[in-house]
């Protein structure tokens, strides 16, 4: 019963977004008309809440600090939008060439991860950092001197779209099979072993964790992800330009992680979600020649985001103030037995979880001094 | 014969510069273990000021207030934004130092608007030397990083203050413990960084005189690389990462077949340089200890 509980508190996520898929999927299914702008803001929360997630597989869950995220987009991006623009024409723009086009991008920015993922075992922290930002800066540089033909160059790679009306389903499908994948690896044995790992690799080492197979393992999947977020990606837009996938971009997906509590699925995915929102509601409320405004303010509140939630000054007031603090002294204060005055022989207010009559009497029937007997050790 | 000489002074004086920005990032990685994502955007801000106080039409006051406002600049965003975070987890000042970078870009973005201004400092035209068409201001770029480099070097060995910032970055309580003022420390860094960047921000006005907010960007990026190369944190690595990058990229810019790919080259000898030696040449082997 307890265990049944606690198994569904470790779903509710997958729970709430699963049910804002059907409902949201129904109601476009019997001809409600989403606004454009409300279908195209889904599908980016979508890819940035795959993003994030993968992200947090490497960051949060392995501890190692990748700058190079949306460079395995770009990859499955790319590729899985060329293949898709190959295949449409010749199958139509369906389901089937969606999954083959999204296989082939995951696919191949997961080889990127096997590549990105060898490196990572022989180097740490900040070096292992530069070299997936260089990473990224190379695919784009890659990409963006193609010729025309193959990957469309510096003007972009032209794909297909798929029917609006239906694309967010189908990414905030692949949420769901995302945070399935990822949440139930980090609670398995091998989870356990990548977070191992993080707190201390040398420890991990000796407890006969192959950290090389983990660290492989943790990297291919964040990276297949990270590509299938592109795939998705090059559905949604007419073209796939090389610019958007630059190291700022990588860091948006880092800012999401961050924020969102290192280790933490629900964060990221909160503050994936919120992210996405707000940079577009300000690119859409700021217009023209407030337009730059966006930037900064968007700079304003993570400094200020960082500073309150990490400077060690502010540790005291956090402490004070906080939701969960707060909740638990709620909690406490029903619970504390402090505030019961002993010498007043209010013996039965202090709350226990052994029951007055069990204290208060003694069973002197010999069979109970057994070793395996419940009130042996009283 | 001049091809190869035009190549090597272009590839030294970009080198120069490199290794001047990239002094800036190692040295406060050196010392404050950070690192500073914002670097790169004083290169801008100094560009931005030279642009402004160009006005007076007196390049060597210009330069000087660029530096000046740059070393503010500097101290002002080590003593509001990273020093509140001093001994938090080292990806939160990372997360605050893109903050710093991002806040700065919007700024003169907003200032200055995007389009790109010209600020010409001084044409000091081109000269033939060995046959090779050379432009002055690249072999004034190459003298003056260069002397900037020893002299930092001779600073950093022979004064008080610099060896003081060489035991900071050796062990930061030992220090403390002998009674170097850490804070102050960590300061001076920010601030010779921060002068440093201003004058990285010269040489590119010198070299083309356009500047717009995101001038800082790419440079910031390839001298991070460079700093890495070396050995981040030790800073004659910085130099020699600085001049190797420079030259590499000028050799490839040189060959018309790559020359697109030129980005893609110099990060993908980053990476193989990091597969061989995984500190990079001239950095520390740390051991751990268990």
């Amino acid at each position: 019963m307890n265990l049944n509980v606690k198994k569904q508190r470790h779903y509710i996520n997958c729970i709430v977004i699963a049910l804002v898929t059907l409902v949201l999927g129904i109601l476009s299914l019997t001809g409600v008309r989403f606004d454009n702008s409300l279908l195209f803001l889904l599908e980016k929360v979508a890819i940035s809440i795959i993003l994030a997630v993968s992200l947090s597989l490497v960051v949060g869950f392995l501890g190692e600090l990748s700058l190079g995220h949306a460079g395995f987009m770009c990859v499955g991006a790319y590729l899985g939008g060329k293949v898709a623009s190959l295949l449409v024409p010749a199958m139509g723009n369906g389901l089937a060439a969606f999954l083959i086009s999204l296989a082939v991008g995951c696919a191949a920015a997961a080889v990127c991860g096997v590549i990105i993922g060898i490196p990572a075992l022989r180097l740490r922290g900040d070096y292992l950092a530069i070299v997936t930002l260089a990473f990224g800066e190379i695919v784009k540089s890659l990409f963006q001197n193609s010729s025309d033909e193959s990957f469309g160059g510096s003007l972009g790679l032209e794909t297909p779209r798929y029917n609006k009306a239906y694309l967010f389903i189908i990414a905030f499908v692949l949420v769901l099979v995302t945070l399935a994948v990822i949440q139930n690896l980090i609670r398995s044995k091998h989870g356990r072993a990548i977070t191992a790992i993080r707190d201390n690799e040398i420890a991990a080492r000796a407890s006969g964790i192959n950290v090389t197979k983990y660290k492989l393992l943790a990297f291919i999947l964040s990276a297949a992800f990270a590509g299938m977020a592109g795939v998705l990606y090059s559905y949604s837009n007419y073209t796939v330009q090389s610019t958007k996938f630059s190291y700022n971009y990588s860091i948006e997906i880092l800012v999401m992680v961050v924020l969102g509590g290192m280790g933490s699925i629900n964060g990221s995915i909160i503050a994936a979600a919120l992210i996405t929102y707000l940079n577009t509601k300000l690119a859409t409320v700021l217009t023209g020649d407030l337009a730059v405004l966006q930037n900064l303010l968007y700079a304003l509140i993570l400094i200020l985001i960082i500073i309150y939630n990490n400077a060690p000054a502010l540790k005291g007031f956090r402490d004070k103030y906080n939701l969960g603090v707060l909740a638990d002294k709620v909690i406490k204060k029903r619970l504390d037995p402090s505030h019961v005055q002993d010498d007043q022989a209010k013996w039965d207010v202090v709350p226990t979880k052994i029951s007055m009559d069990e204290i208060l009497s003694v069973d002197l029937t010999p069979q109970n001094f057994g070793p395996d007997q419940k009130g042996g050790d009283k | 014969m001049e091809l190869i000489f035009s190549t090597l002074i272009n590839g030294l004086s970009l080198g120069g510069i490199y290794a001047m920005i990239a002094l800036g990032y190692t040295m406060v990685y050196g010392i404050a273990k950070l690192l500073n994502f914002a670097h790169g955007d004083i290169i801008m801000v100094g560009g931005y000021l030279i642009y402004v106080f160009m006005a007076t039409n007196n390049p060597l006051l210009a330069i000087f207030m660029a530096v000046i406002g740059c070393v503010i600049l500097g101290i002002c965003v080590e003593k509001i934004a990273y020093k509140p975070l001093r001994g938090a987890s080292p990806l939160a000042v990372l997360i605050t130092a893109i903050g710093v970078s991002n806040l700065l870009q919007s700024l003169a973005q907003i200032i200055f608007g995007s389009a790109p201004k010209m600020a010409t400092v001084y044409d000091f035209g081109i000269v033939k030397l060995f046959g090779a068409t050379i432009q002055i201001s690249s072999l004034v770029t190459l003298v003056v990083a260069f002397a900037v480099m020893t002299a930092l070097t001779l600073f950093v060995k022979f004064t008080r203050l610099g060896r003081a910032m060489i035991a900071v970055s050796e062990d930061r309580s030992a220090a403390q413990l002998m009674g170097i003022n850490v804070n102050s420390i960590i300061t001076v860094t920010f601030a010779i960084g921060s002068a440093l960047a201003a004058l990285a921000g010269l040489f590119y006005l010198l070299k083309a005189p356009s500047i717009s907010s995101t001038l800082g960007a790419m440079p910031g990026i390839k001298a991070f690389t460079a700093a890495v190369i070396g050995g981040i944190g030790s800073i004659p690595g910085a130099m020699l990462g600085g001049i190797l990058l420079g030259m590499i990229e000028s050799i490839s810019y040189k060959i018309t077949a790559i020359a697109p790919y030129t980005d893609a080259i110099e990060f993908s000898i980053l990476i193989l340089i990091l597969l061989v030696r995984p500190t990079g040449f001239l950095g520390k082997k740390r051991r751990e200890k268990v």
